[in-house]
């Protein structure tokens, strides 16, 4: 079982493994691995404890539903999972600052949160607008060879190749 | 009675949601896509490690949903979209992918790797922009949204061919683009 306790595996080992689990996923819960929507449903609940029972009635939380659901299920999965991960091979560590980031912006936390924050606003508002992430249309959307997948996942990396390019 | 087994299978679905992410989410961290270095390097095209996950993802699990599809053991769950909404929606997602340097999925994965970044600055940021969206959502749902609508169909349907006709292809086509990679002398 040494291979549990890596800190790296091959790509390739891990993007079988998830190809592997999407049929699983599709076999066993009839639905494909996706996850931007729960950060939807979890933003529409948030402001339902603030602002009251009348942020249901909007016309985007009556489509996606305010519920803990499968998928909402699954993006916890992936905490637990990723951090049971980094334990067995000594990779978790609590950091503020990513080192490719440290190296060009310095090592300020708060500078590196506050960007984080802005491209996150970004990030959420782009996905509810193409209706996925890269999970849901990045790798099970294009799996199942839809349009809609493919030309999203292509404008994720044109956008993100470019913005890259254009911060560093 | 049928109410009480409908929620034992609801209450099943949710435990079996839980067990997938958990494995997805121990291959992302295996694979390193929990980390910010990694994503952006792929961005910045100087580590391709998150293509390589990805479009063997992609291989996989299309040749596993085509051959299960054509038994009649699955049905595929596809997504609707438009040029406005797909286009429009993912440059977006682009830009945000960039500045953050994590995903929806994999930001879950870097809370996980114990990422404060991604605790205290992108999650908030995607909760705030995923509640921007549904502010403005009945103003945009109607029109650029449904710029260019092509619906929930596939590459398939869209050639008028037999499943297999492009799932060969594309496999084909994904195996050159890994050797691309591995030839390119990039991590």
């Amino acid at each position: 079982m040494d291979f549990l306790t890596e800190i790296r595996w091959s790509p390739y080992a891990v993007g079988i493994g998830i190809g592997i689990l999407s049929w699983l996923s599709f076999l066993i819960s009839k639905k494909p691995i996706a996850c931007s929507t729960t950060f939807a449903k979890t933003s529409g609940m948030l402001e339902r404890v603030i602002l009251g029972p009348k942020v249901t009635e909007k016309p985007y939380y009556k489509k996606i539903k305010l519920n803990i659901d499968w998928q909402w299920m699954l993006v916890i999965g992936i905490i637990i999972g990723s951090f049971i991960s980094a334990l067995l091979s000594g990779d978790f560590q609590l950091q503020w600052v990513p080192s490719l980031w440290a190296g060009t912006f310095g090592s300020s936390a708060l500078l590196r949160i506050f960007v984080a924050l802005i491209g996150g606003i970004c990030l959420g508002f782009g996905a509810r607008w193409a209706d996925g992430c890269t999970s849901g249309h990045g790798i099970s959307g294009t799996m199942q060879l839809s349009l809609a997948s493919w030309i999203s996942a292509i404008c994720f990396f044109i956008g993100g190749i470019i913005t890259a390019h254009i911060i560093y | 009675m049928f109410q009480l087994t409908k929620n034992k299978s609801n209450k099943a679905q949710l435990i079996w949601g839980l067990l997938i992410g958990i494995v997805f989410g121990f291959l992302l961290q295996k694979g390193g896509a929990t980390k910010y270095d990694v994503i952006v390097g792929q961005l910045l095209l100087i580590d391709h490690t998150v293509l390589k996950i990805m479009l063997s993802a992609v291989l996989t699990g299309m040749l596993g949903l085509y051959a299960l599809k054509a038994r009649g053991l699955i049905e595929l769950s596809l997504k609707s979209g438009s040029i406005g909404m797909n286009v429009i929606g993912g440059l977006i997602f682009g830009v945000g992918f960039a500045i953050l340097g994590y995903c929806p999925g994999t930001i879950a994965g870097a809370i996980g790797n114990g990422y404060l970044d991604a605790l205290t600055g992108g999650l908030p940021g995607i909760l705030i922009g995923s509640g921007l969206f549904a502010a403005i959502y009945p103003k945009v749902k109607d029109g650029v949204l449904k710029a260019g609508y092509y619906g929930d169909i596939t590459l398939p349907r869209l050639l008028k061919a037999k499943d297999w006709v492009v799932v060969i292809p594309v496999g084909i086509l994904i195996i050159l683009i890994l050797f691309l990679l591995e030839g390119s002398g990039v991590m």
